[in-house]
């Protein structure tokens, strides 16, 4: 058969997807999903309180600019293998390595979000009297949502896609298909575990698309402007 | 410090062979991405019709994770799957997948006096794009090969799973042998070259768009 067709069969085999077995693919799912929320959870956890604060006062602005360009120059798996080297086998290395790969996208993304957002505005609410807390979060907060939201997109996608490096330090996730697939020359398990990742990244950023439509002010966004009945040309 | 030391003494060979076999996997689909980016690019920017569909296509590729695409690329390509080739072209799709949105970006981002003044001044449409707006666009299209080439360095050591991947292989061996000086130099030389090349790119910038800064200093 084909390989396409072999992927296929693989894909569709319904003693892949048994609920029971451990090896299967729902659960190697949820194992996936459960890496991806622990890093993207603790790296916002870290990154969109400082991006906050770094945005709003301008201090230590440098970091946040910086931080793109350092944290993708960081091999990902050396940093996995070498946590592993320290501390051992385990959640720990993993997590450690995708919060690292979070962070930066998360980070700059809320920090340009703020910064991003007109001074008239911000004046505006201080001179109306708001509390700096006030303005953060009723001003500022709003009219980022965008940016803070493009960098969740981006820190989700690659953190979903590099989680299946788990596989290589004996965790699971969908990367166990493209490591035991290649362990045993089963090159259909690696081709199908690779489907499997692809399609999970772009329906989760198909996802977030939804949310961030969703949390969006329609006055931040354009949509209400857009919406709004353009005023009739004067007519000479 | 001193196991560092060691293992740099006793792997001085391998460790360099690694560095210049990273370098080139990571180069050479920058170089692939952007010549395939630029007219795709000015494509997308001069027809509207294909700018949804191309820039929907490549923002999905983008999407892909690298060790999927390293798994899946030999099926089509029909090569081997521990090939150096999967790794390039994995890594020339998205580089390309980056740079046609950089390209479109860049090409929107001239101003439409500039592309009047040449069209007046006796520019037809080809020689227009080639002379003024790609100089013109630049700076947004540099912007981009910057991402892209330090993302590529980092990927490239993924394929160290695969068995081809320069530097990353000292992560795997690290990881076998439970033996940390491997990956500290491998992660070291990895960033360092990263930042080199970045570097190298905004030097380049600066000579190659000497306007940007006469417009500053003024």
């Amino acid at each position: 058969m084909s390989l396409a067709g072999d992927v296929v069969a693989f894909l569709a085999d319904g003693a892949n997807w048994s609920l029971d077995d451990p090896y299967d693919v729902p659960n190697r799912l949820v194992e996936h999903l459960q890496y991806t929320g622990i890093a993207l959870g603790l790296g916002a956890l870290v990154a969109v309180p400082l991006g906050l604060w770094i945005g709003h006062t301008g201090r230590f602005a440098f970091l946040a600019i910086n931080a793109g360009n350092a944290g993708r120059s960081l091999p990902t798996l050396g940093l996995l293998t070498l946590v592993v080297t320290l501390v051992g086998l385990g959640l720990t290395p993993v997590v450690v390595a995708l919060v690292v790969l979070a962070v930066p996208p998360l980070l700059t993304g809320t920090y340009a979000g703020v910064r991003a957002v007109d001074r008239a505005a911000v004046d505006a609410a201080r001179g109306q009297g708001m509390t700096e807390r006030q303005v953060l979060l009723g001003v500022e907060v709003p009219m980022a949502l965008p940016l803070i939201m493009g960098g969740l997109r981006a820190a989700t996608l690659q953190v979903v896609s590099t989680a299946t490096v788990a596989a290589y330090v004996a965790l699971g996730g969908f990367g166990r298909f493209l490591v035991d697939g290649l362990a045993v020359q089963d090159y259909p398990q690696m081709v199908a575990g690779a489907v499997l990742v692809a399609a999970l990244a772009i329906l989760l950023d198909l996802l977030l698309a939804g949310v961030q439509r969703a949390v969006v002010s329609p006055g931040v966004s354009g949509r209400a402007a857009a919406a709004r009945p353009r005023p009739r040309k004067a007519t000479a | 410090m001193s196991g560092l030391a060691d293992y740099l003494r006793q792997n001085e060979d391998a460790v360099l062979a690694a560095l210049r076999e990273h370098l080139e996997l990571a180069l050479l689909p920058v170089v692939v991405g952007l010549l395939l980016a630029v007219p795709v690019g000015a494509l997308a920017h001069r027809y509207r019709l294909l700018r949804p569909p191309l820039l929907g296509v490549t923002s999905v590729l983008y999407a892909v994770p690298s060790l999927a695409l390293f798994v899946v690329l030999p099926g089509i390509l029909g090569t081997r799957i521990l090939d150096p080739v999967n790794i390039v072209v994995a890594l020339s799709v998205y580089t390309f997948a980056l740079l046609v949105r950089t390209v479109v970006d860049g090409l929107g981002s001239v101003p439409p006096a500039v592309t009047a003044a040449a069209t007046a001044v006796g520019y037809r449409r080809g020689r227009r794009l080639l002379q003024v707006e790609l100089p013109v666009a630049l700076p947004v299209v540099l912007a981009g090969l910057r991402v892209a080439t330090v993302s590529n360095v980092s990927l490239v050591s993924v394929g160290a799973l695969l068995g081809v991947g320069g530097l990353g292989e000292l992560f795997t061996s690290g990881f076998q042998l439970d033996y940390t000086p491997p990956i500290v130099v491998g992660i070291v030389l990895s960033v360092a070259l990263a930042l080199l090349l970045d570097t190298a790119i905004v030097l380049a910038q600066r000579a190659l768009t000497p306007w940007v800064r006469a417009g500053e200093a003024r």
